[in-house]
């Protein structure tokens, strides 16, 4: 079976609601499918992927550094829109650092964030196969 | 009567938060708690809709919110408390009736 275009829209805050943490949670189980699967962080899921999460104040679990090990899973398509950033006052300097490890390069560490603006988003949109929106 | 405004949605998903402000009187409270934590910051698209409110109403945020979703107090709208869970109590008992914006 050809692998299909998979893209998983976030478009969610996390913590407040479940659907960031389900979405990831999909993620992940697409990954063992081998597809090949790119994730989209627009509007409010820019917030998914901010670094210094620290939930010790809200007692739930921080489930952001599974994020940095979606490389190892050759999750490495991470389509994050510029202008979503900048409504909420955030630059990609407040981003994680994620990269996955190319094999066909030595494992040279790559990035996996690919800053995207509005249109561009569309149409990274519309190659795909299968879409699926948290 | 001085009421406490409860917001829990974003201000960039839903209109909640800016229909609490649109109702708000002077002398009242709001605090932003779960996902309404994101919009305590400065530069945004929501920042000025906030600074002119807090003219006549003091805002507050619940600080364990804002840190879990990776923003930091030095990154506020100036003026803007940061309030625990116990601040939260307070904030509840200072006032005389609450209402959350759902």
């Amino acid at each position: 079976m050809a692998a299909k275009k998979f893209m998983f829209v976030n478009r969610k805050a996390p913590y407040g609601t479940v659907y960031a943490l389900e979405s990831l949670e999909v993620v992940l189980i697409s990954a063992a499918f081998e597809q090949d699967v790119s994730l989209a962080f627009i509007d409010d899921g820019v917030y998914q992927i901010t670094k210094g999460q620290n939930t010790d104040g809200i007692g739930q679990k921080n489930f952001s550094n599974t994020y940095k090990a979606l490389g190892d899973y050759e999750i490495n398509k991470l389509y994050v829109e510029k202008e979503s950033l900048e409504e909420r006052g955030l630059t990609q300097d407040d981003l994680m650092d994620l990269v996955w490890e190319d094999e066909d390069d030595d494992w040279a560490e790559k990035p996996s964030i690919i800053l995207v603006d509005r249109s561009e988003m569309a149409d990274v949109m519309a190659e795909q196969e299968v879409t699926l929106s948290f | 009567m001085a009421m406490l405004h409860i917001v829990n949605k974003s201000p960039f998903e839903k209109v909640s938060f800016r229909s609490c402000l649109n109702h708000v009187k002077p002398g009242d409270s709001v605090l932003m708690i779960e996902d309404a934590a994101v919009g305590a910051l400065d530069g945004t698209s929501f920042s000025d809709k906030l600074k002119t409110a807090m003219g006549d109403v003091s805002v507050y945020v619940l600080g364990g919110d804002l840190v879990a979703r990776g923003l930091s107090e030095d990154r506020m709208i100036d003026g803007i408390k940061t309030v625990d869970y116990a601040g939260f109590v307070d904030l509840t008992v200072k006032n005389e009736t609450t209402q959350s914006w759902l």
